[in-house]
């Protein structure tokens, strides 16, 4: 599994990273290095097996529609980069 | 005092031969007199716990005290902390004060333990030999020139060297028992659900479990008594009583059932860390064990399955990272997709980056059957392996890692060679069981770790396996000579 420059380009806008121009052929590299390695799971014919998606096949548990937590704004905004007004502040998204 | 096990120093707390005070006194002027050689530490929170060592020493007077009370440990940077940075290890998180405590920092700032301050570890706890934090490597107390694991390289290196008499870590694909193995200390892999997740910031949802760190496997007892148990903030902690973990450490392993995986003890695995093994083995038929080889046949299909479970695990929750309510924020955005773009692209390191294209590219339109899904299987097949051995006997044994610590830069730029440094601890994070490192000798002059799996729930049958042999054997005592002058 060979990933061109191009597809790293892609996958890097889908995960909203932004890379060098000139670290790209190096991710292009690793990442297809990793890929081949995963490859391996392909010798086995898994067709008939369900997926694990947790080690003890629990589900996720309920609990009561009932408010738990207070609000803190004030608190979880004191890391915020930028905040107005109780607000988180962004560059303009509509001009 | 630092060479005492926390058993010891919990009972001389309790005795009265030194206080809190003086003891937290003594670990902090340890931590200074050592820490720039090991970067083991990247915050050190003194006067916070020396109030925490007054309010234990005052507990302790009035007869209220738990076995770590006044106890000092130190947390690794992946628990939030209340008013203490917690970074991760992360530029992204460089300036982010947690506004709450984890589940596992509330338990033992409820038991009266003293936190030292925050450890060092590989950026979001994705890699093997702390090259990865922002922070820079931790040393091996061992060598100063090797690696000390990871990702929790600097829990084990406090330990080792005696600057914290333990430390909690997070396991994801070995992240506690391979660094053990590095430094020469024990470390448990809990049961995937037993301790809070709560508050430990994410990686691989589905893999990540914390456990504790320390010397002996009683000490590992104590501190996890302390971290274990429900907590109704995490969706995925496991509602059932918990064990008596320190009761049973005592009962006899006559009759005993080990299993030796044979696919732990092929290609790739140095001859010396074999023998070793073969060694420790020896020590437990003397005890009464019987051994037994089997085979777990999917293991070699463990390592692929967590590069695409863990990565798209990983690339998933760190989506949270935006540059907008917390964490690292580039200058001068252009736009609403520069600033996300360049927050992220500047805030994480090479290593996550990688993990989190990957894990986009496998969950991405009309990849996620051939790569998720097909991980997914896999792990049902690894795990049936497993259930299938513990059928046949009590316990697994072998490696924990295929090599003893390696030099600074030798795997570094080469994913795939750090990948396979956890060869052999990645398939019980996959299949959601406990596991231990104890060390079981040196080879080059470095500590060599022995793996102990259990099944699930089994952490009270493991810590007594562990702590029997650390009853015969002295390794788990040995200290490396330039942090350790005292005699023991």
């Amino acid at each position: 599994m060979s990933l061109s420059t191009k597809e790293v380009n892609k996958i890097a806008w889908l995960g909203r990273i932004a890379i060098d121009d000139d670290k790209i052929e190096a991710y292009a590299r690793d990442l297809s290095g990793i890929l081949d390695f995963v490859e391996q799971m392909s010798v086995l014919d898994t067709s008939t097996v369900t997926p694990m998606a947790h080690p003890m096949d629990q589900t996720q548990r309920l609990r009561p529609d009932h408010v738990t937590e207070e609000n803190q704004r004030g608190l979880f905004q004191a890391n915020a980069p930028l905040v107005d007004a109780g607000l988180y502040l962004v560059p303009k998204v509509i001009e | 005092m630092h060479n005492k096990t926390i058993a010891e120093l919990s009972q001389g707390l309790q005795q009265k031969q030194f206080s809190s005070f003086e003891l937290t006194e003594h670990f902090l002027n340890r931590i200074q007199q050592h820490n720039d050689k090991l970067n083991a530490f990247v915050t050190v929170t003194g006067e916070l716990a020396l109030a925490q060592a007054k309010g234990a020493d005052a507990r302790i007077a009035s007869g209220q005290s738990n076995a770590l009370t006044g106890v000092p440990i130190a947390q690794k940077d992946i628990f939030c902390t209340q008013g203490v940075r917690t970074s991760c290890g992360s530029k992204m998180l460089d300036n982010f004060i947690a506004p709450y405590n984890a589940t596992v920092v509330e338990h033992f700032n409820k038991t009266g333990a003293v936190m030292l301050g925050k450890l060092n570890m590989d950026e979001f706890a994705m890699g093997s030999s702390n090259e990865t934090s922002y922070y820079g490597p931790v040393k091996n107390p061992w060598d100063l020139g090797t690696v000390p694991g990871g990702s929790s390289g600097g829990s084990a290196a406090a330990v080792a060297s005696r600057i914290a008499p333990g430390a909690t870590g997070t396991d994801t694909g070995g992240s506690i028992r391979q660094p053990a193995a590095f430094c020469g200390i024990t470390g448990l892999k809990p049961t995937y659900g037993l301790v809070s997740r709560w508050g430990m910031i994410a990686f691989a949802s589905s893999l990540d479990q914390g456990g504790p760190m320390a010397r002996t496997a009683e000490d590992c007892a104590l501190m996890l008594q302390t971290m274990a148990g429900f907590d109704e903030k995490d969706s995925t902690s496991v509602n059932r009583p918990v064990d008596d973990f320190s009761a049973t450490l005592n009962n006899s392993l006559a009759g005993l059932r080990i299993g030796l995986p044979k696919e732990f003890f092929g290609e790739g695995l140095d001859p010396e860390i074999a023998k070793l093994i073969h060694q420790a083995i020896a020590e437990y038929e003397k005890l009464g064990a019987t051994v037994k080889e089997i085979s777990l046949p999917n293991m070699n299909l463990s390592a692929p399955a967590y590069y695409v479970v863990a990565p798209a695990e990983c690339s998933s929750n760190l989506a949270r990272f935006d540059g907008v309510r917390y964490g690292y924020r580039c200058e001068n955005p252009k736009d609403l997709h520069d600033l996300y773009t360049r927050s992220r692209g500047e805030g994480f390191g090479a290593e996550v980056k990688r993990r989190i294209l990957i894990g986009t590219y496998v969950l991405s339109a009309g990849y996620y059957d051939a790569y998720y899904l097909k991980a997914q299987k896999i792990r049902r097949l690894i795990s049936d392996d497993f259930k299938q051995a513990f059928q046949e006997v009590d316990v697994l044994m072998g490696p924990t890692s295929p090599s003893v610590a390696f030099r600074f830069g030798e795997k570094s730029a080469d994913p795939i060679a750090m990948y396979l440094s956890d060869i052999y601890t990645i398939a019980l994070n996959l299949a959601g069981l406990p596991g231990m490192s104890i060390p079981v000798g040196f080879s080059k002059n470095l500590p060599v770790g022995m793996q102990i799996i259990g099944n699930y729930f089994s952490e009270s049958h493991l810590l007594n396996v562990a702590h029997q042999y650390q009853q015969v054997t002295d390794w788990h005592h040995k200290a490396p000579a330039e942090f350790c002058d005292e005699k023991r």
